[in-house]
């Protein structure tokens, strides 16, 4: 059974090396793995959207509506933008933080209140976390996807062997003191 | 060793496996990476060409001195490349030539949604459509082989969905291809009409060859299921109805899709009992099985336009699909934007004070389209924005001339711009020409360009100088603004626009993403000076919102441009900057 794991946030927060870090992860255990992504012009502040799919064998590359087992979204909006494609009893680990898009910041549209809430009242199993703030503690503003990929460890089973040979494949040698903090500090908050 | 790769990157690796030897493109989303990654290899010779005509040209050349060459580029590029690409179908290779065409249905990141396809049918050579990463360096491979078999350029052609997608693939070694000597042949290579005319039956027939080839050739296969339905596809279509039917359908699989193996199709279509083709965009493969008299399913249940996925498929065609779960809110959508920082926002501020008519061309700066700036409202091609001015100004004369300005970027310009302002200059209308230099390709991400003074490998090359560029080629008025400062942009669109011959604005600053741009302290705002006039929010800078009536700025996006401060008319905007 093919599972699927879509990453949305804004254009520039670093969505792709999460995804990068997940494809190494899943090849590891002996997936068949595709990762979706989308270049270009959605990457100047736009929305943005990964797909990681994997299982024995994964045909499409990309994920529908009604087929996510876990949405990360590095902020508020994005996850709510994305709720249709999670499954029945499907996962959404959120960061926190907001980010008005264009119509906010002109008074063309308001930032919707209360979307946690929301969406837990939709049915999603929602786990929201400070993310901005732990990866700030962990050295790096620009951490929120290892915090994130911290998280999503808890309801993986993968060894920690695994994860921090994928995390160390994927992050300069530089940093790599700092995302492992922010990875653990992501899986303990 | 098997690894994830991009399909792009998986081209590069087929490249760089099957020995090419040269290889020269122009970028364009979603084809840019197949060259940035061959370019990691030392073995293999890059360069970005100024537009796809040049890069296709110099490939050719390449592939006749003997070396396996490659050009690519994205569907609308292809356009560009036209003229050469119909031409050189007649003379034939020497070495191996592949043509990357890569198609965006969905439009992602492009200005239409045309269907590559027909080129291989009105050029008359051949294409491959790989379906993943691990077809994509395969097929790469084959293609060479091909084109060498059958002395013919050849099509490798992808979309958004193969070329941006990683999925496992497993590399070999390159092979040593030694160079192929070039001879003499005036009758093969000199098109002129009575060359041409024997070489136009020669190609009839190698297109008769190729369709035979295509009926064995592994490429194209059947994957027997339920015979209830029969499914002809390819590409990422055949995954998605793998996805959606498993085994249960049979599908024939087209890893070549032009020419197209007829007996191999009429066949197919014997062993089952309904037939459906499934493919985005226009029914190519459709109409081709309605000349063979096959009866058919097609666009009659799909749609011609969009990407498609198992959900749409499933749909469309009578089977379920999974619910979602919904959300009763208005989410507010978020489009991207010009950067925080970006020097194109001052100049289309300065452009939307002075209420000009501005025709625009293709490059991030297109997105001054977008409110609350909405400071262009022409955009179609590479280079349109010049030539078409041009027409605009002869139309109306006076009326226009002092209102009306064309903006292009030091790429595009480089592209298609030049002849434009060739035609402004030799006819001598009176039009304002707006180069927005940043000194980089920018939309792409970040690739270099004839101006830059660098090449593909980021070592010095030749730079060309915009300002001599434009004053050779006849304009007399050509003047540099930083639009980081308002009031001398201002200045220059205003006298320009007086003036009553053609005038060229050279608006440069780097990009604000470059690495080699150092980013200021962040602006910080006042709150006891700030009245909330919103004047600032004019701008349509993502750092700057609004907060309780107070206008604040976010310090991890703000790079301290100063833009926003040159418009505070209370003081309470402040740059924190030495500069």
């Amino acid at each position: 059974m093919t599972k699927n794991i879509m990453i949305v946030g804004v254009g520039g927060q670093g969505s792709l090396l999460a995804s990068k870090m997940l494809g190494k992860l899943l090849l590891s255990q002996g997936y068949d793995v595709k990762v979706s992504e989308v270049h270009g012009m959605s990457q100047r502040g736009g929305s943005v959207v990964t797909y990681v799919r994997y299982g024995e064998k994964v045909y499409s590359p990309i994920i529908d509506k009604g087929e996510a087992d876990y949405i990360i979204s590095f902020e508020k909006l994005e996850a709510a933008r994305y709720v249709s494609y999670l499954k029945k009893g499907g996962k959404i680990i959120v960061s926190t933080q907001e980010i008005d898009p264009m119509p906010v910041i002109t008074g063309a549209a308001q930032y919707p209140e209360n979307l946690i809430e929301k969406m837990q009242a939709a049915g999603a199993d929602v786990d929201a976390i400070d993310a901005l703030s732990l990866a700030m503690e962990a050295g790096s503003s620009k951490a929120v996807n290892l915090v994130l990929m911290g998280r999503l460890s808890k309801y993986f089973d993968a060894s920690e062997e695994a994860w921090m040979e994928a995390l160390e494949a994927c992050v300069p040698p530089k940093f790599l003191e700092l995302n492992k903090k922010a990875f653990a500090m992501g899986r303990d908050a | 060793m098997k690894q994830l790769m991009l399909g792009n990157a998986a081209v590069a690796r087929g490249l760089y496996e099957a020995g090419c030897g040269v290889v020269s493109s122009y970028p364009g989303t979603p084809s840019t990476e197949i060259t940035e990654e061959v370019a990691k290899y030392d073995e293999v010779y890059c360069e970005w060409a100024p537009n796809e005509k040049v890069a296709l040209e110099v490939a050719f050349g390449a592939c006749l001195a003997g070396k396996r060459s490659f050009c690519g580029m994205k569907h609308v590029g292809l356009n560009v490349a036209a003229d050469p690409l119909f031409t050189i179908s007649y003379t034939g290779v020497n070495a191996g030539m592949i043509i990357a065409v890569a198609d965006d249905p969905g439009m992602h990141s492009s200005q239409n949604e045309q269907d590559s396809r027909h080129y291989a049918k009105a050029a008359k050579i051949p294409m491959l459509e790989p379906a993943d990463s691990a077809e994509a360096l395969e097929y790469t491979k084959i293609a060479y082989e091909i084109s060498e078999k059958f002395d013919t350029p050849i099509f490798l052609k992808t979309c958004t969905r193969i070329a941006h997608s990683q999925s496992i693939v497993e590399t070999s070694e390159r092979v040593d291809i030694p160079v192929k000597p070039y001879e003499k042949n005036i009758a093969k290579n000199v098109m002129m009409p009575g060359n041409a005319k024997k070489k136009h039956p020669v190609v009839e027939q190698r297109l008769r060859d190729l369709a035979e080839y295509a009926e064995t050739s592994p490429l194209n296969r059947v994957e027997m299921g339920d015979t209830k339905l029969g499914i002809i596809t390819s590409s990422t279509c055949y995954q998605y109805a793998k996805e959606v039917y498993g085994e249960g359908a049979s599908i024939l699989k087209l890893g070549m899709v032009w020419p197209l193996p007829a007996k191999m199709i009429k066949d197919f279509a014997s062993k089952v009992d309904k037939l459906i083709v499934i493919e985005e965009l226009d029914p190519f493969i459709e109409e081709f099985c309605n000349t063979l008299g096959i009866e058919v399913n097609g666009k009659d249940l799909l749609p011609m336009e969009d990407e498609f996925s198992q959900n749409l498929i499933a749909e469309k065609l009578g089977k379920e699909t999974p619910d979602g779960l919904s959300l009763d809110e208005n989410i507010p959508v978020r489009p991207p934007v010009m950067c925080a920082g970006c020097p194109h926002r001052g100049l289309f501020y300065t452009l939307s004070k002075n209420k000009c008519t501005v025709l625009g061309d293709i490059g991030c700066y297109t997105l001054g389209a977008v409110a609350p700036l909405s400071a262009m409202e022409v955009t179609a091609c590479m280079g349109a924005s010049i030539s078409s001015i041009h027409g605009f100004n002869k139309a109306l004369g006076a009326e226009s001339e002092g209102k009306t300005v064309a903006v292009i970027g030091d790429s595009t310009f480089m592209h298609s711009g030049m002849t434009g302002l060739a035609n402004i200059a030799y006819n001598q209308s009176n039009s304002t020409v707006i180069i927005l230099d940043n000194s980089i390709t920018g939309m792409t991400g970040h690739q270099q360009n004839p101006t830059t003074g660098y090449n593909i490998k980021g070592d010095p090359a030749g730079k060309i100088d915009l300002e001599a560029l434009c004053k050779a080629m006849g304009i007399n008025r050509v003047r540099v603004v930083d639009p980081y400062n308002l009031e001398e942009t201002d200045k220059a669109v205003k006298e320009e626009l007086a003036v009553a011959e053609p005038s060229v604005i050279i608006s440069r600053r780097p990009c604000a993403l470059l690495k080699t741009v150092k980013a200021k302290p962040p602006i910080t705002c006042d709150p006891d000076k700030c009245k909330g006039c919103t004047k600032c929010m004019k701008l349509g800078c993502p750092a700057i919102s609004m907060k309780d009536n107070k206008a604040t700025i976010d310090p991890t996006l703000c790079v301290g441009c100063g833009v926003c401060e040159q418009l505070c008319a209370f003081g309470a905007l402040e740059g924190n900057g030495n500069d």
